[in-house]
């Protein structure tokens, strides 16, 4: 069975997000970027498969400018066979991006897709659910624990009471949470190995999807700051402030 | 124009975060209209036409629709969707599951966790973890939505009568079952309602030691909340986890025990209105965002608080 993962190309998550002084956007000029958290844990489930000898092969997509070659890269080192990344500078919105991994699935035809439940950047957490929409396939979303048994995976998701267990008919779409896995770190002669693996280029003309924008950023501004409070010495003082100062309890 | 709000609910009872949803549409103008789409969920209709402002409550009652599988519930709301100008759902993770499936087959965006609405197509909403608020305008026909609870106040449960409108139409995809669940059973109140939230993090060394934090929070009435740090640990299950990807809250009080303040966990609780710190570490960033703060180890000061209160 082969797997397709996906990476997206983000702002470091140890990275202060400052907002632009024109309020046109936040500022991402000369800050580190890296691979998105939660296909960092994509990625190590999808190699981890390999592993297991579930999965034949591993291919890995990104969406993006030239630059997303890098985290693809890195997903070569962790184990990934190999890597596909849809070039385009514009604004690639989420129905989109489901858009244009709909047409790398129906040429790549995976049995699983495996990829983060959100970007850390846009927060939006909807591709994995879109795409899944478009291909007509079940999806396991906000996963902690992925079993694959014959043409079925079974997918325990992190729901706001607890942990909900479904089973999926594949091809089937896992969306990563944060406790499916610990990705592990890229060794050396496997960073030099990934170098050597194949990583093919297209553009969304060549996969016929037309970038097409549906909403329209008017502005970034950042939040409300909370007002820097005091410290109390004593828990006589702080039950003191709360009940005759903030009066909440 | 019109909304149409999925109802959050479990076959038995509307869920809160369906009445902060409802006051978003409220905003937003026009009729609101309410699904519900479950199986034996007719006491969740009748709850639903009585929420104040709600026009008509659709009901799919069908097993198909029992588990709220996104599968099958997204072909029935994206069928019935394309009569509205609006569909919202709350952010929680149903609606989250369930309304990018719904704008997809749309052929629309989905605009993520609502934080305020501007006008019917221009909407508010928190990006990189909450250091950024974005405003963006909707050039669709369709805005499907998910609405952020703490940004919209509840309204009221009662006082409405809305019609009760029989749906029909059966989807179901054939593609996914559900196999089962463990859902934490707990007396106190659900963290995304609570007025009172205590929260512990690494700094508790262990799940037993919540229990320190279990006996300060029944005597609040409070909801018991943790950091990603101390549920990776182990400490405590998934569902008490407070942050950017966990439950969003911003309860009257939050009380912050043994958490150093990740960007991530203060991205799910600095909303709240008044925050009290109790940390070891007079350096932990959680101090730049509490309005009372105090540097004591928490085994002495929690016990203490506890006796005072």
């Amino acid at each position: 069975m082969k797997v397709l993962v996906t990476v997206k190309r983000v702002i470091d998550y140890n990275v202060k997000v400052r907002v632009k002084s024109d309020n046109s956007d936040v500022d991402l000029s000369n800050v580190k970027m890296a691979m998105n958290p939660f296909c960092e844990i994509a990625v190590e489930e999808a190699v981890r498969l390999k592993e297991a000898g579930v999965a034949s092969e591993v291919v890995v997509v990104s969406l993006g400018p030239q630059a997303a070659q890098e985290q693809i890269r890195t997903a070569l080192a962790l184990g990934a066979d190999r890597g596909i990344l849809v070039q385009s500078d514009e604004n690639l919105e989420s129905l989109t991006v489901a858009k244009l991994l709909a047409k790398v699935i129906e040429e790549e035809q995976p049995g699983l897709v495996i990829m983060g439940k959100q970007a850390i950047d846009t927060d939006n957490n909807q591709t994995g659910q879109m795409l899944a929409a478009l291909t007509g396939m079940p999806q396991g979303t906000f996963a902690s624990e992925v079993k694959v048994s014959g043409d079925k995976v079974q997918v325990t998701r992190e729901v706001d009471g607890g942990l909900q267990t479904v089973e999926l008919s594949m091809p089937a779409i896992v969306t990563t949470d944060l406790r499916l896995n610990e990705p592990r770190y890229a060794s050396l002669p496997n960073i030099m190995k990934a170098k050597r693996k194949t990583l093919d280029i297209k553009t969304p003309e060549d996969l016929g999807v037309a970038v097409k924008a549906h909403t329209q950023l008017l502005k970034v501004e950042p939040p409300a700051e909370r007002k820097a409070g005091i410290k109390v010495a004593s828990v006589e003082e702080l039950v003191d402030k709360l009940k005759n100062e903030a009066k909440v309890i | 124009m019109a909304t149409l709000i999925i109802a959050e609910h479990d076959n038995q009872s509307l869920k809160g975060a369906t009445l902060n949803a409802v006051t978003a549409a409220t905003q937003i103008g026009g009729d609101i209209h309410i699904l519900v789409a479950g199986a034996g969920c007719q006491a969740v209709a009748d709850e639903a036409s009585a929420v104040a402002g709600v026009t008509k409550v659709l009901l799919a009652d069908n097993a198909a629709y029992e588990h709220q599988l996104a599968e099958n519930v997204s072909l029935l709301v994206a069928e019935l969707g394309r009569d509205y100008s609006h569909v919202i759902a709350p952010a929680t993770t149903a609606g989250k599951n369930l309304m990018p499936r719904v704008a997809a087959l749309l052929d629309v965006a989905q605009l993520s966790d609502v934080i305020r609405i501007d006008s019917e197509d221009t909407f508010a909403r928190p990006i990189y973890a909450g250091n950024a608020i974005a405003t963006v305008k909707s050039l669709d026909a369709i805005k499907v939505i998910t609405i952020r609870g703490t940004g919209f106040d509840a309204v009221a449960a009662e006082g409405g009568s809305a019609a009760i409108e029989t749906v029909t139409a059966v989807h179901d995809a054939g593609i996914s079952s559900f196999i089962g669940e463990e859902m934490a059973k707990s007396d106190r109140p659900e963290l995304t309602a609570a007025s009172v939230i205590v929260s512990g993090g690494r700094g508790m060394g262990n799940g037993e030691n919540f229990a320190l934090l279990e006996s300060l929070a029944d005597k609040l009435g409070a909801a018991v909340g943790a950091s990603r740090a101390a549920v990776d640990a182990g400490f405590v299950p998934n569902d008490m986890q407070v942050g950017q990807t966990g439950k969003i809250v911003a309860p009257d009080l939050y009380i912050a025990v043994g958490i150093s303040g990740a960007i991530q966990h203060l991205a799910g609780m600095k909303d709240s209105k008044v925050i009290v710190a109790i940390n070891k570490d007079e350096e932990a960033p959680i101090f730049s965002v509490a309005d009372y703060g105090l540097v004591a180890d928490l085994f002495e000061a929690v016990p203490e608080l506890d006796a005072k209160l």
